[in-house]
């Protein structure tokens, strides 16, 4: 009788032993693969820019560092790329929309992992690091300078820097003190004025500032988080310890990024983006002006001379084929937006291109419902997710930021 | 003695339950829905043509624009010389199309042509469709790529 009850006992265990591994949290191998291809030790390491041939020179990286911090690259000495761009708030400024010489009508971008980038700006209107870093420069409501008052500015404060980057400054003697073609009526007057080999000279030691803010940006990298662990320890078999075990809710959330809510069909990669523009239906912010997103892009991206087929490009056109094979019409780009890196995503409310949702469980509420957009046709479809669904979506995005 | 069989008889039970189990996981495993016709090589829409579609460096590489080789025979295997080909596609199942504009940029002789710019933004089924003018006359030809 004794060996009897052993035995029931025996399988019992067996029995709660198997139930019990059958509550584990288990992934299949599909979406163990999907959760490897999303974890940071798959990221490459970052290619040359053969377009800016200063990219990986240290000189050049100092130099845009100063520059990057340096109020005086502004037209009332206030605003620097760091003003929006904070270095302690990684690299963006926690407010729905940025605030330089005026308030914009955008949400400032983190810059974690920013020289990966095939496109600038939420709607990619620039097509290299170099040529974004020029842009805000220039905008009146950001920096609100002016290019020939940006190279006065460098020959004055950093020349002995510059022309050992860059070689022999050219003659600015004769160069008006603020000249730009996007300028005021003024400035616009003085730049027409200027011959064409002036503009050039100005418009290269432009586009070389750009080149070096561009060269320091390279060293803003993404960092490990809780899921990377995870992520590996998944992959490797090992039992997650301490920080990196996550909690059911976060497996839950996880198991549903990569599966029923389908958001790794966008935020996808070890950087959580396809690099790509899609109208996800985010409605406009109230009191700005009409958003299209990358219709309006496109026109802009073709018409900067700064671009990869301007002639301020270092290296050959074969690094142009972004530029060359961008979409550029269809119903598809209409209020299409960049899908944004996920990474440390937590800690920077709020969030979309003009910081329409306040908080994640706002963002988890808009795609679960997908309204349909207000112009162009939104790519998502309506999740309905139940509220602890939503609340576990937000947990495991947490987990990229811890 | 009594006993061992009591062993073989728990052993037994043991076997079944493990059965019952692995059976129950089995049958609970989502069932793939049907996979669209991913062949390589096929006939255009109206037989005019006999067209073959590989990347140009043998792999896929999601999110990398990447050239791919587009070989297009008659019906009779000679190669198709001077075709004019535009292309377009995108993901069914989401309602967009490509995320870039793929061109054929160029002739390679003996019937390739190379189509640049594609670009996989993400996994699932992809559509790339080819619209292919040549002397013989013109033709269409669906390639299905699924990630």
């Amino acid at each position: 009788m004794r060996r009897l009850t052993s035995v029931a006992c025996l399988l019992a265990l067996a029995a709660l032993a198997l139930l019990g591994g059958c509550g584990e949290p288990q992934f299949n191998d599909a979406e163990k693969k999907t959760i490897a291809s999303l974890a940071l030790n798959t990221l490459p390491s970052l290619k040359p820019d053969t377009t800016n041939q200063y990219a990986d020179a240290p000189a050049a990286a100092a130099l845009g560092s100063t520059l990057f911090f340096d109020v005086g690259m502004s037209r009332d000495g206030t605003v620097s790329c760091s003003t929006c761009h904070k270095i302690d708030r990684q690299f963006q400024d926690d407010l729905p929309q940025a605030v330089g010489v005026g308030r914009t009508n955008r949400r400032t971008m983190p810059l974690a992992g920013v020289a990966r980038n095939p496109w600038f700006f939420w709607d990619g209107r620039r097509d290299s690091l170099w040529a974004q870093a020029l842009t805000p420069l220039e905008n009146p409501l950001e920096q609100a300078g002016n290019r020939a008052a940006f190279a006065h500015y460098i020959e004055k404060r950093f020349g002995e820097r510059y022309e050992r980057i860059f070689g022999p400054l050219p003659d600015l003697s004769t160069v008006p003190a603020n000249a730009s073609p996007l300028g005021t009526d003024a400035e616009k007057a003085a730049w027409n004025a200027m011959s064409a080999a002036q503009q050039d000279d100005v418009n290269r030691v432009y586009a070389n500032i750009g080149k070096a803010i561009a060269a320091f940006e390279r060293s803003i990298e993404p960092q490990q988080t809780r899921f990377d662990r995870f992520a590996i320890d998944l992959a490797t078999g090992a039992k997650p310890e301490g920080d990196a075990a996550f909690s059911p809710e976060e497996i839950l959330g996880l198991k549903l990024f990569i599966g029923k809510a389908n958001c790794v069909s966008c935020h996808n990669g070890p950087r959580f983006t396809d690099n790509a523009f899609h109208n996800t239906g985010v409605p406009p912010a109230d009191g700005l002006p009409p958003d299209r997103g990358r219709v309006d892009a496109v026109a802009q991206v073709q018409a900067d001379p700064f671009n990869c087929f301007g002639k301020f490009r270092d290296g050959d056109e074969s690094a142009c084929r972004e530029l060359r094979f961008m979409v550029k019409d269809g119903p598809q780009i209409m209020r299409a937006y960049k899908t944004p890196s996920l990474r440390g995503a937590a800690d920077r409310p709020p969030y979309m291109h003009a910081g329409q949702f306040a908080t994640l469980d706002e963002v988890m509420a808009h795609y679960s419902k997908a309204p349909p957009s207000v112009e162009g046709g939104s790519e998502v479809h309506p999740l309905d997710l139940s509220e602890r669904e939503r609340a576990a979506l937000v947990a495991f995005v947490k987990t990229l930021s811890d | 003695m009594a006993s061992i069989w009591r062993y073989i008889l728990a052993g037994l039970g043991l076997a079944a339950l493990l059965v019952g189990i692995v059976a129950a996981v089995y049958l609970m495993l989502p069932q793939p829905a049907p996979a669209p016709d991913i062949s390589r090589s096929k006939s255009t829409a109206n037989g005019l043509f006999v067209a073959s579609f590989e990347p140009e460096r043998g792999v896929i590489r999601q999110g990398e624009l990447q050239s791919w080789l587009l070989t297009l025979k008659t019906a009779a295997g000679a190669p198709v010389e001077g075709a004019a080909i535009t292309v377009s596609g995108g993901m069914p199942q989401h309602d967009h199309g490509l995320p870039t504009s793929p061109q054929a940029t160029d002739y390679l002789g003996d019937g390739r042509y190379r189509i640049d710019g594609i670009k996989f933004t993400m996994s699932g089924w992809w559509q790339l469709r080819f619209a292919i003018s040549a002397a013989v006359g013109s033709d269409s030809v669906v390639f299905n790529i699924v990630l």
